[in-house]
């Protein structure tokens, strides 16, 4: 048991909240009875999210990549661990998750209005299912956060929200559900393989990095894990969840699933996917396939935006849009692709989630979705317009705001080596206009000729307090993001080292510093392990070696730690492991 | 925003550098002023519109059967003044006032500087990623400087003129602080040290504008017009983006000065690359000022405020395509075939506006396709490689076209209150309903008088100096000899159509019987002295503004007074640091200029032969005009056949657009939500979903509650077990 | 002997199938099925004999469940019959669809 608490570190303990405070909320929000549900909910994420911003601190941008680092055995025989991390890209996510809740729940006090304390239960065990998604540093803990956060996201689109939500919930879970099951397919793959080539049971990512696979083996569970995150993203064709489950959502569902949620599936490209399978993801085909499907998303979901009726549908075809930059940023396999990747993440995250929630005001006031309802609210609600132009303005990337730096970096990245992809895309900027302008001419400008929109009050206290952080933040990160880059671009310069340069950089460096800490704690222990098999037999423990033949495919016999090891130490491995018992 | 202190002591720092002794003062607090009465302004407007808003609510709650807009139109003549409106009067000329002061101050020390390299002032670092630096920096250099003279000069002028013009609209305190806005945005736009930064400001200036221009935003049409200014705007924004890409590929910067430093010996003359740069460069400032193809939301741009047209969409910012080629004017030295391009896009336009400006009734029409006509002059300068004389154009364009609109502006507001008065629903701007206003608006006819002959390029005024130079070299460059003689011919019938419809123009609305009718002719009236005031100062400017710039030749004869001139071609000169790269390598590529006009002669008898044709179309039209029996909008109508109806429909541009490019975008997208969202891929998805169900279903046959059926089908399932284990 | 003893278990089979699918009363069905499970007992101890010892282990198993299992059918058809009166199974088709 002692093992428990050594595993804890200590500094690593606002991870751990972060993670379980919001689960500790449930019972306290329940016991709050109905009418203060809202509130004690409200109180409980901001107090998170002052909690969060510790990380902003705790973190260092100059150290190494993975810090607040914990690891606790969990189920010792499969090599589950609970095992925590963050570096840069994880920091903001969970930054931006935090700094979600509250607002979408303070955005939500108008127009959640029955069983108000399940809905904030379930928003707050959302945010432990994100953030543990974001901290995770095992795979097997990942993938049972990432499922978790399908649950509370079913029963808010399906008990809260609009007509046809049972279809769109439904839809929503059986879509993300089938991906992911396919991705589980894969992770037990890549975890047999990485428990042959290793020698031990783990799902530990920093194990499971860099473990010997045929392309053919990569490309497949490339596939498999790729559907599974380009259905959360959504890149197109796998997107036409993303409209039905926004519409039929409740305002701060819409804001979460848009802010964060999605997200999710970027950042699993991100961690897993381009770090486990770097030759197939830089893989021209693949490179080719991905970046296609990224433009396409840009134009398509523009163009298919800009005919929609209903605004909530419009704004939802622009996160196809938006995601489709991050695709592009990605695929373009360079520092500032990636880096523009994420600041469209995040940008993103900040201008739809104000878009979803001016909306939401929107529809609390007149009951209606449809963009042709609306017209001349400049002249009745001039602080909601004021917001909303402010908004569309980041949203399609006017420059001084998040949308332009997020989506200047990732089209410079895909230029330098796809010019033609990055000109495409920056059509979308077109398009952008093409989509933004009109909805906010025909909601905000034109005649004022409806007698409802007449005495339509402007915005109240609470909702200028909901929505005032996110403008503040478009235009500090479009003028100013330059503390934003400089910690995302240790994580974003060792993936893109990783995949690009033969496996190589940071990544490479804390896999092998994972490898040595695991086995000092064995020998510390005294238990079986490496270490003492190789005291044994006298060398040092070989870590994979990535070698490349001809072909491009991973020596294998290389990458094998074991080959070398006959059966001679296994009989002691089990000889000791009894001598425990 | 930024620290004076740390401004001050890092443009020491780069002063030391740059080792010219140019020293300037507060830069960062010229960029902040304007920002600073945006600020004021937002927050004066929020609360008059919130105010506002609460009397709409009201009004609709008292009255919820209503169909009229009761405070729609309710102009708040003579209500007593609030703080939201006596306020921006004194903060939005007042922060331009001070910024015209602190740039004059930096542009006479750098005039007493001998200022080779631009001062480059770091703020802070934008995005730093990868190899990828880009500072918030601005940059201080002898264009940067004259381009902020002409937007801080005018825009005060402007900005007071507003404050008389504006005074009633409800929207007062919004009007200044987009305006306010907009300078902001300009002044970054023209002293970006990199090209991310001008993007800024590039996408700013086009913010404002679509705010601006959609200020009545109630009004349908001026909230689409705004809206077609701002995407048409970004078609060209992708241009400048991918010449962006295609630098920082090929520099691994987008600084202006290591590119420009880097260029002669990293690009290939007339290469690929470069002229990609080039072309892609020309689709942006096409797109920002107004050239074809992209010229098409200028002449609707003029559904803003008056003031707005001559400040935006006359003066500044749609200069701005003029600004960066002449800026990126290196790259297009190496790029002959994209000076070339240009140069022949500017002909072109300048052309083909001045033809639909011939047929145009509304006074704003006449002015606006005007504006890119004589654009289309100054791309023709920056196109030929006249890089100074093409920057000398677009600052007497500013002042003579500003002059142009607000006097058109002083004589709408008097039309309107005139039509006002007696409630007539005619249309304020048409010039067929005005005539003879020559009589109640007499300094305003004298102003625009004066901005006329400026631009008609008439001696000694400043379009004289400006247009003639441009002509000048159009007709004397190399390399592509045939292709210039032909622009060179454009640019003179664009030259004397110029001065034919803007006589018309002046004709129509100043001279012959008024037209506006007997009760609304003595509401006719001259405009307040804070219109007329900045009319006069720009008077002056169209009247000696020209004389900055005079050939050596010119300076010497009967159009230089023999040498009393004090100055010759002052303003080359003075650009010199900026284009000197650029006129070397075209010295190198070219040989020397040719310095030949195509009919001959040399700069002083051309002069006399441009300006004599000017005068005499001038003269023509006058008699033409004053001789026609001019019929109101009412009786005339629209023409309805020949030339006139294709003019006066602006060759069907905007429909032929519409065709072919807005309707099918539409039927695209129409298509893939219909049916390749819907059907085909929710129509696969649901279709799995159906297979499900039907699988299900038909499974559920199988189960009709008899125990028996069970049983037997059991039963047959043990045998064919049994048989396949036999088997 | 082990030949009869397969034949018995064999044809006792067959009526107890026979049984389940053609009658109609529960009770009958019932006590089909229990044939059923007797034919395979028998068969079980028969083989036994020659395939070792586990047969008969395996009858016991099937005899505590057909006890178990004849306890808890019965009950089911008495439930059944209290409600309808009857133990015809055409009339009980509540499971369906």
């Amino acid at each position: 048991m002692t093992g428990l608490f050594d595993g804890l570190v200590f500094e690593s303990w606002i991870l751990h909240a972060l993670i379980w405070l919001p689960l500790a909320g449930i019972p306290v929000v329940l016991l709050a009875g109905e009418e203060r549900a809202k509130e004690v909910a409200f109180g409980w994420t901001l107090g998170l999210f002052v909690v969060s911003l510790g990380l902003w601190w705790a973190f260092d941008p100059a150290g190494p990549l993975f810090q607040l680092q914990s690891s606790v055995p969990w189920v010792e025989m499969w090599g589950v661990n609970y095992a925590l991390g963050i570096d840069g890209i994880s920091l903001f996510m969970i930054l931006l998750t935090t700094f979600t809740m509250p607002i979408a729940i303070l955005g939500s006090f108008r127009y959640i209005r029955e069983r108000q304390r399940g809905f904030y239960a379930l928003m707050l065990l959302l945010q432990t299912g994100i953030v543990g998604v974001f901290a995770s540093m095992d795979l097997f803990l990942f993938y049972v956060f990432f499922e978790l956060t399908l649950v509370p996201m079913y029963f808010i689109v399906g008990v809260w929200g609009g007509e046809r939500r049972i279809y769109a919930a439904v839809k929503f879970f059986l879509y993300t559900a089938l991906g992911s099951l396919l991705m589980l397919v894969g992770i037990l793959y890549l975890y047999w393989q990485a428990n042959l080539a290793n020698g031990f049971a783990s799902f530990h990512v920093l194990d499971l990095l860099g473990t010997p696979l045929s392309l053919t083996e990569q490309l497949w569970l490339f596939g498999a894990f790729a559907l599974a995150f380009a259905i959360k993203v959504p890149i197109f064709p796998l997107h036409t969840w993303l409209p039905d489950a926004h519409v039929e959502a409740p305002t701060p569902g819409s804001v979460v699933l848009a802010a964060v949620l999605l997200k999710m599936g970027t950042y699993g490209f991100l961690r897993f996917v381009l770090p486990f399978f770097p030759e197939a993801s830089a893989h021209p085909t693949v490179v080719m396939v991905m970046l296609t499907l990224g433009v396409i998303g840009i134009i398509y979901a523009a163009l298919v935006a800009a005919v929609q009726p209903d605004a909530k549908k419009l704004v939802a075809y622009t996160s196809v849009a938006h995601m489709g930059f991050v695709v592009l940023g990605i695929f373009a396999l360079n520092v500032n692709g990636l880096q523009g990747g994420l600041v469209v993440m995040i940008s993103h995250g900040i201008s739809t989630g104000a878009l979803f929630l001016i909306l939401g005001m929107l529809y609390e006031r007149r009951h209606t979705r449809r963009i042709e309802d609306f017209g001349g609210l400049a002249r009745v609600a001039p602080l909601l317009a004021t917001a909303l132009v402010l908004t569309a303005m980041a949203s399609i990337g006017v420059p001084g705001t998040s949308g332009f730096v997020g989506e200047f970096l990732a089209l410079v990245g895909t230029f330098e080596k796809y010019p033609v992809m990055a000109f495409l895309a920056a059509l979308g900027v077109i398009f952008a206009a093409f989509y933004m302008l009109p909805m906010v001419q025909r909601v905000l400008f034109n005649k004022l000729d409806r007698k409802e929109n007449r005495t339509m009050p402007d915005l109240s206290g609470r909702e200028i307090a909901v929505l005032s952080p996110l403008l503040l933040l478009m235009v500090v990160l479009g003028v100013y993001p330059a503390p934003v880059l400089e910690r995302l671009e240790p994580g974003v310069r060792a993936i893109v080292e990783w995949v690009e340069e033969g496996q190589t950089g940071a990544l490479r460096s804390a896999r092998e510093a994972h490898a040595l800490e695991a086995e000092l704690a064995t020998e510390e222990l005294d238990g079986p392990g490496r270490a003492l098999l190789h005291r044994f037999e006298g060398v040092e423990p070989p870590l994979p070696q990535p070698t490349r033949t001809e072909e491009g495919e991973l020596g294998r016999s290389a990458l094998v730690a074991f080959p070398q090891t006959p059966a001679a130490p296994t009989e002691i491995f089990t000889v000791t492991s009894g001598d425990q018992d | 925003m930024t620290e004076p202190a740390r401004t001050t002591t890092e443009a020491l720092a780069a002063t030391a550098q740059a080792g010219s002794g140019f020293d300037p003062v507060l830069p960062g607090i010229i960029l902040l002023l304007p920002l600073l009465g945006f600020l004021l302004n937002g927050i004066l407007a929020l609360v008059a519109g919130s105010r506002s808003a609460t009397a709409l609510r009201l009004a609709a709650l008292a009255e919820p059967d209503s169909e009229e807009e009761r405070v729609d139109h309710q102009h708040e003549v003579g209500a007593p003044k609030r703080a939201t409106h006596t306020l921006p009067t004194w903060i939005g000329p007042g922060v331009m006032l001070l910024a015209f002061v602190l740039t004059a101050a930096n542009f006479l020390r750098m005039l007493g500087a001998d200022l080779h390299d631009a001062v480059v002032i770091s703020y802070w670092s934008w995005m730093p990623t990868g190899a990828l630096s880009v500072d918030a920096a601005i940059q201080l250099d002898q264009l940067s400087m004259i381009m902020m003279m002409v937007i801080t000069g005018v825009g005060f002028l402007i900005h007071v003129f507003s404050v008389g013009y504006m005074k009633d609209d409800p929207g007062y305190p919004r009007y200044f602080a987009y305006l306010n806005l907009f300078v902001f945005f300009m002044l970054v736009l023209v002293t970006g040290a990199n090209f991310p930064v001008m993007f800024v400001g590039w996408e700013g200036v086009g913010l404002c504008s679509y705010l601006l221009i959609g200020f009545w935003f109630q009004d349908r049409e001026k909230a689409d017009a705004g809206k077609k200014a701002f995407i048409v705007n970004r078609i060209g924004d992708v241009g400048l983006l991918m010449a962006m890409f295609i630098l920082f590929s090929t520099f691994g910067t987008l600084n202006y000065g290591e590119i420009f430093a880097a260029a002669p010996t990293t690009l290939v003359y007339g290469g690929g690359v470069v002229t990609a740069i080039t072309l892609f460069l020309l689709l942006g400032a096409a797109g920002k000022s107004a050239q074809i193809p992209l010229y098409v939301w200028l002449p609707d741009a003029m559904a803003g405020p008056t003031p707005v047209s001559a400040l935006i969409h006359a003066a500044t910012m749609v200069t701005a395509g003029v600004y960066l080629v002449a800026r990126a004017s290196v790259l297009f030295a190496l790029a002959p075939v994209g000076a070339a391009a240009v140069a022949t896009i500017g002909a072109l336009t300048a052309l083909f506006a001045a033809t639909i400006a011939l047929k145009q009734y509304d006074i704003k029409k006449v002015l606006a396709y005007s504006t890119v006509s004589q654009l289309g002059f100054m791309f023709m300068g920056v196109g030929v490689g006249a890089y100074a004389a093409g920057v000398f154009h677009l600052m007497t364009h500013a002042f003579f076209k500003a002059l142009l609109f607000l006097g058109a502006g002083a004589v709408i507001h008097s039309m309107h209150h005139a039509l006002h008065a007696t409630h007539k629903d005619w249309d304020a701007q048409d010039m067929r309903n005005m005539g003879g206003l020559r009589r109640p608006m007499k300094w305003t006819w004298i102003f625009m008088w004066i901005a006329t002959l400026a631009i008609a390029g008439i001696w000694p005024f400043a379009g004289f100096f400006s247009k003639d130079e441009i002509i000048w070299y159009v007709g004397t460059s190399a390399p592509f000899g045939p292709l210039y003689a032909v622009l060179w011919g454009m640019a003179v019938v664009t030259a004397l159509l110029t001065a034919f419809y803007m006589t018309r123009m002046m004709i129509l609305t100043f001279h012959g019987p008024n037209r506006t009718g007997e009760a609304e002719r003595k509401h006719l009236h001259e405009a307040p002295l804070t219109m007329t005031i900045p009319l006069g100062v720009l008077a002056i400017l169209s009247i000696f503004g020209g004389w900055i710039n005079v050939p050596e030749s010119v300076r010497n004869s009967f159009f230089g007074g023999f040498g009393l001139l004090p100055m010759s071609e002052w303003l080359h000169d003075w650009l010199l640091p900026v284009t000197a790269a650029a006129d070397a390598i075209r010295l190198e590529q070219m040989g020397a200029y040719a310095y030949q006009s195509p009919i001959g002669g040399g700069h002083v008898t051309w002069g006399f032969i441009a300006t004599g044709l000017a005068l005499a179309v001038v003269i023509l039209a006058s008699r033409l005009f004053l001789s026609r029996d001019v019929k109101t909008a009412l009786e005339e109508g629209e023409p309805t056949s020949g030339i006139g109806k294709l003019l006066y429909n602006k060759w069907y541009v905007d429909e032929f657009y519409d065709r072919i490019i807005v309707q099918p975008v539409i039927g695209i997208s129409r298509f893939s939500w219909r049916v390749v969202d819907r059907v085909l891929i929710d129509g696969t998805v649901n279709a799995v979903g159906a297979v499900s169900r039907g699988a299900g279903w038909f499974g559920s046959l199988f189960q009709t509650g008899q125990l028996n059926t069970y049983a037997f089908i059991l039963a047959l399932g043990a045998l064919a077990l049994l048989g396949v284990l036999i088997l | 002997m082990l030949v009869e003893a397969l034949v018995l278990s064999a044809i006792l089979f067959v009526i107890g199938t026979a049984g389940v699918l053609i009658r109609r009363n529960a009770i009958i069905m019932f006590l089909c099925i229990e044939l059923m499970l007797n034919a395979v007992n028998l068969s079980f101890v028969a083989l036994s004999r020659y395939l070792g010892i586990e047969g008969q282990l395996y009858v016991f198993f099937v005899m505590t469940v057909a006890a178990a299992e004849a306890a808890v059918g019965l009950a089911i058809i008495i439930a059944i019959f209290r409600h309808y009166e009857t133990v015809n199974v055409d009339n009980f088709n509540l499971l369906k669809w």
